[in-house]
């Protein structure tokens, strides 16, 4: 009967979604010895109510800090806090997530506990002595098995590849108080920048559609953000190329030195699908490809594809999915 | 003048990602039969960081380090001819897939360097873990900001910028620091001859890895599935309808 520790992720005291992923991982791991999630929520005064929703995703119990230097991200607290947390709790194993945030944090959570770990996990089993994880290496193009012999076991595991699961559990509060001062960390978070007013980003969006240099200027993206708001969910990515240029921030770039994005719907406009590219979006449940050169290789990986001006046809599917779409 | 920084940048030779890759005979590791290599992208923009630093100031040094086998010495020398002074090899016949391992080999040389900054690149594309740089950190007691994607030194204090899910951390740090350098800090300059030609002089310590032991290894590797082959729809415009019947029926994502 082992225990198994879960980071949850928070940023504006609100839970993310990469929270439920890596409650609904250690869960499955926690079911696997018999033992108890504890997952660990860390914010501002206020952030206590949001532990309902971890116990609702499988967390037996929710180790809660609130304190005011943790308000914004507070690298040195939070890891320190973690570190203690897990090394007094004596767990198997403890999960994070592969967030901005989580690739920060999990790196100096398993120095300071002494072990190493492995990030961006897309699959986790506990055999004997050994956690064996899936990894994604040489940008997804191989897939690697990794055995784990060390106590604990630090992962951080792959956005959007765990689904939250509701799973009942008791979810008992309780709350710890930072490891040291939390105003004494010297890298300091000083401001939160908040990108595109209120859009979906791309980590959190189950349709996304990017645009390429096909796109012919920056003004032209419009073409890309209407048919992004015709779905209503989705958000807008865009290609190195695209990025390069400063027709879209670097945030928005999608590929082997951007971001990694697997959503439901991925519509590529004006994408030549370039190798760098397709690092970043080519697990996609589903992918359209609109492109003027029939041989470009994005169609290779697209589901569906239509050859044909991104100008002519976007428009006229942007009004087919409004339509579509009508009633929901 | 500015303030004359001592700097570390910590550089890996990886493989070129726009190939089909076998796995090697082992089962366990990628067959390099043919692979071109060059110094990981991410890695080039930390030199490139260094490089600018060191040139504002109008004094400094900038070392390179790289840890891996006798050809990393190549790498190392990219960065001499970009401009770096001198460059340190850890030598060692495989890295490890252990990043704490590989760590602690870079934490041991870098401990007594009197280093103002040490940069990283965020991750590598081959390993695609991305955890040596803050277990340097940590492992040498000194403030990390990883993922940076711009950065400002005044006297001996830094500010970042980070590019986080839809949003940006503006970070302060004191010196000395650990770095990892995102895209969009700056775009690496290529060597020039001039740069080749000095770099063949620049000194070149060469050194064996003291890895620490390896708790996490690759038992396995495997090609991903091939995605089913898809289709094309139609051309144009006219094919819209045959699309979005596609996508509620087949697909249903519509």
């Amino acid at each position: 009967m082992a225990n198994i520790f879960a980071f949850a992720e928070a940023r504006n005291g609100e839970l993310r979604k990469v929270a439920l992923e890596t409650v609904t991982a250690a869960r499955k791991l926690a079911d696997s010895t018999g033992g108890e999630v504890h997952a660990l929520l860390v914010g501002a005064p206020g952030i206590a109510p949001k532990a309902e929703q971890l116990g609702q995703h499988g967390a037996d119990v929710v180790m809660v800090c609130e304190h005011p230097e943790f308000v914004q991200y507070n690298p040195e607290a939070t890891a320190a806090l973690a570190a203690e947390r897990i090394r007094s709790g004596g767990y198997r194993a403890a999960v994070f997530t592969t967030s901005a945030q989580g690739r920060d944090l999990a790196p100096r959570v398993a120095a300071k506990l002494g072990v190493s770990l492995v990030t961006d996990v897309t699959g986790l089993e506990l055999t004997g002595d050994t956690l064996v994880v899936k990894h994604p290496m040489n940008i997804g193009k191989v897939i690697a098995t990794v055995g784990m012999a060390a106590t604990p076991a630090v992962i951080a595991i792959r956005p959007n590849t765990f689904t939250p699961v509701p799973n009942p559990k008791a979810g008992r509060v309780e709350i710890v108080q930072p490891a040291g001062d939390p105003s004494a960390s010297r890298v300091v978070v000083k401001e939160l920048v908040q990108g595109g007013g209120g859009k979906l980003d791309l980590a959190d969006a189950p349709v996304i559609v990017a645009g390429g240099r096909g796109l012919k200027a920056a003004e032209n993206f419009k073409l890309v953000e209407d048919l992004a708001d015709a779905f209503g969910n989705a958000a807008v990515g865009a290609t190195r190329a695209v990025t390069d240029d400063g027709w879209r921030p670097h945030s928005d770039q999608i590929g082997q030195t951007g971001r990694l994005v697997s959503p439901n719907l991925y519509i590529a406009v004006g994408i030549s699908g370039a190798v760098q590219h397709l690092a970043g979006m080519r697990t996609s449940r589903t992918i359209v490809a609109i492109n003027k050169d029939k041989d470009a290789p994005i169609f290779k990986v697209a589901d569906y594809g239509i050859v044909g001006d991104a100008f002519e046809v976007v428009p006229v599917l942007t009004a087919a999915v409004r339509e579509a779409r009508k009633g929901h | 003048m500015g303030m004359r920084l001592k700097i570390a940048v910590c550089i890996k030779r990886v493989p070129d990602m726009d190939v089909r890759f076998k796995i090697g005979a082992d089962g366990a590791s990628v067959d390099d039969t043919g692979l071109k290599y060059d110094i990981n992208d991410f890695d080039a923009w930390a030199v490139e960081a260094a490089l600018k630093l060191k040139e504002k100031a109008g004094q400094g040094e900038v070392v390179v380090l790289s840890l891996g086998p006798d050809a990393a010495a190549e790498t190392i020398r990219k960065a001499l001819s970009m401009g770096a002074d001198r460059g340190i090899h850890l030598k060692t016949d495989k890295i490890p897939f252990d990043g704490f391992a590989i760590a602690t080999a870079i934490a041991a040389e870098l401990k007594d360097g009197k280093y103002d900054l040490i940069f990283f690149g965020k991750m590598s594309p081959d390993s695609s873990n991305g955890i040596v740089g803050p277990i340097v950190a940590e492992l040498l007691g000194l403030p990390c900001v990883t993922a940076i994607s711009k950065l400002d030194i005044t006297d001996a204090k830094g500010t970042a910028k980070r590019e986080i899910e839809g949003a940006q951390e503006i970070v302060e740090f004191p010196l000395p620091a650990v770095l990892t350098v995102d895209e969009g800090l700056n775009v690496a300059r290529y060597p020039s001859l001039k740069g080749i030609m000095a770099a063949k002089k620049k000194p070149l310590d060469v050194k064996p890895a003291a890895l620490g032991d390896s708790k996490v290894s690759v038992q396995k590797l495997e090609l991903p599935p091939e995605r089913a082959a898809g289709r094309i729809i139609g051309e144009g415009a006219g094919a819209v309808p045959n699309l979005i019947k596609a996508l509620q029926t087949e697909a249903k994502v519509l």
